[in-house]
């Protein structure tokens, strides 16, 4: 079985970002890129599958402009053994990628597809779902612990939901969204990022595979969110249940 | 299809259990409202027998704004799973040619709206804090430290899920007259069966406890990792049941083992914005921020006078919350 991996190139997430003055977007020049973490989460549950036996090959896919190709040599480093590019100038929306996934997995008949639940700059959380509906293939979003079941061709997955753990049973193939506690991913050892130089990556683009880049929804403006006005620290427990009670009347 | 500007019609896809609608269910049809003034609401219900037939009744008088109860009465609806929910919404929207859907954003929106709209070919704008008309919303990004509004260019339906905590729900008055919305059957004789069965629900592990529902709670009590281990956890609950609130976990304290996932605020877990929101040995990463800094009033208890959360309470006490706990457990009023 193969298994296709999809991963997006963000801001790092212990970055403090900034919102542009024109209120156009946020500032991302000179301003440090990494695998979004759920998309290393994701890769990482493709490898231990691999690992384990249950899959032959693993295929990681990223989808943007030229430098997106860093986040696919990580992704190689980490341990895949393909990648895939696809070209594309502009933002994506998650219609549009789950429509060129569409088109990858078409050509490459995975048995898996693994996606990281959301990315960490624009927090959609769509687009597992939607190449899920695209293909008719069963979702396992939001997943906290996946056990494939190669003979019955089957994966029994944890989902973290606002009730607790729910645990579902999906026919292969399926698309399985990740959540923080699946696993711890691995990183990059020096021999492997030097390994990772010569795998090798396929190039695309959406007019290759046939999809239209558009887009049914503009940006109108980006800004930052009401502040909080300043709190002050307080010297005692006495003093904090006095101010909760007759200053800010919560208790 | 092309419609009269102003008049909108929405489809609210809701929750419901043991007979009754689902509170956050109820912020769609408080977000339906700030679409357009001339808007029908249509509540859907999906699921088989007896409590789904009770939860209609109860979805008829839930709130003045829905006029219309559509119910999905099959065996496939048992448990609310993906697949058979977004072909559900496909038909229903294919037959009613709504304006827009909207469902809230909790673990079931989330996991089935995108999965709708892309049967709909349709961007959904998902996690919505704030409606500015028909087709423009406001949503966060990067962990809530940016809002980004966006503008609905396609055609219709346009696709939402709401923030519960960005809608809430006014209490609806007692004596509401309503002989109640109409409620009909959807005819599910034409519902495509492909990509339904692939999936089947198991079971659902979840914490049976008498506290308030943490999305919803009036005061919510958070310990971090500092808290050290799971017995440790139990002073957060018996300060939390003084209080009557609900119980919150930092990332790292679930991670460690000491409380469920259900318990986690974040940007990945749980949002919430209670009156009060008390943090115990929390540190105050971004992520967890995103979760809860619309709390109208911030409490941090940290050994860390530096410690990033002291920059978004209102008040904070710089201290060891092993003594902080036990003296507010012996000071506080008991609750009303």
């Amino acid at each position: 079985m193969k298994i296709m991996v999809a991963v997006k190139r963000v801001v790092d997430y212990a970055v403090k970002i900034r919102v542009k003055p024109d209120k156009s977007g946020v500032e991302t020049q000179n301003v440090k890129m990494s695998m979004n973490p759920f998309c290393e989460i994701a890769l990482e549950e493709a490898l231990k599958i691999k690992e384990a036996g249950l899959a032959k090959e693993v295929v990681a896919v990223t989808m943007g402009p030229a430098n997106c190709v860093d986040t696919l040599r990580t992704g190689l480093a980490m341990g895949a053994d393909r990648g895939i590019h696809v070209e594309a100038a502009s933002e994506l929306v998650p219609l549009t990628v789950a429509k060129l996934l569409k088109r990858l997995v078409e050509v490459e008949n995975p048995g898996l597809l693994i996606l990281g639940k959301q990315a960490i700059d624009d927090d959609c959380n769509q687009t597992g779902q939607m190449i899920a509906g695209l293909l008719g293939w069963p979702q396992g979003t939001f997943a906290s612990k996946v056990v494939l079941d190669k003979e019955k061709q089957m994966a029994t997955v944890d989902r973290e939901v606002d009730g607790g753990l729910e645990t579902l049973c999906l026919d292969l193939p399926a698309v399985i969204t990740t959540d923080l506690r699946l696993n711890q991913p691995r990183y990059a050892t020096l021999p492997n990022i030097m390994k990772a130089k010569s795998k090798p990556i396929k190039k695309y683009t959406p007019q290759e595979l046939n999809v239209e880049i558009k887009s049914d929804l503009e940006v109108v403006q980006v800004t930052e969110p009401p502040k909080r006005k300043a709190g002050v620290i307080l010297s005692s427990v006495d003093e904090l249940i006095d101010k909760l009670k007759s200053e800010a009347h919560v208790i | 299809m092309l419609l009269n500007s102003n008049k909108a019609s929405t489809l609210v896809l809701a929750e419901h259990e043991g007979g009754s609608i689902k509170a956050q269910s109820l912020s769609a049809v408080v977000a339906a409202n700030s679409i357009s003034q001339d808007n029908s609401v249509s509540m859907l219900l999906a699921g088989s027998g007896s409590s789904l037939q009770q939860a209609a009744k109860r979805a008829a008088t839930c709130h003045p704004s829905v006029s219309q109860v559509l119910v999905a009465d099959s065996d496939k609806f048992e448990y609310p799973l993906a697949e058979p929910w977004a072909k559900l919404v496909q038909l229903v929207q294919q037959k009613g040619g709504y304006t827009h859907v909207i469902a809230t954003s909790g673990s079931f929106g989330k996991n089935i709206l995108p999965r709708a709209a892309a049967l709909l070919d349709v961007s959904p704008v998902t996690d919505v804090v704030e409606i500015n008309g028909a087709h423009q919303f406001v949503r966060p990004i990067y962990a809530g430290n940016a809002l980004c509004t966006v503008r609905y260019t396609g055609s219709s339906p346009c696709m939402l899920t709401v923030r519960s905590t960005s809608f809430p729900v006014p209490p609806i008055s007692a004596n509401a007259k309503s002989d109640g919305a109409p409620i009909s059957q959807v005819d599910l004789s034409t519902l495509d069966e492909d990509s339904i069965g692939k999936s089947r629900y198991i079971k659902l592990s979840s914490e049976d406890t008498e506290r308030p529902d943490l999305g919803s709670a009036r005061i919510v009590v958070t310990g971090g990792r500092a808290l050290k281990s799971a017995e440790n956890f139990k002073m957060i609950e018996k300060l939390a049941e003084k209080l009557g609130a609900a119980v919150g976990a930092t990332r790292a304290a679930v991670d460690a083992g000491f409380v469920p996932n259900e318990l986690q605020v974040g940007q990945t877990g749980k949002i919430v914005a209670p009156e009060l929101y008390m943090a115990f040995g929390v540190s105050g990463a971004i992520q967890h921020l995103a979760g809860m800094k619309d709390s109208k009033v911030i409490v941090a208890v940290n050994k860390d006078a530096d410690a990033p959360i002291f920059q978004v309470a209102d008040y904070g006490l710089v201290g060891d919350l092993f003594e902080v706990i036990p003296e507010l457990l012996e000071k506080l009023p008991e609750k009303k």
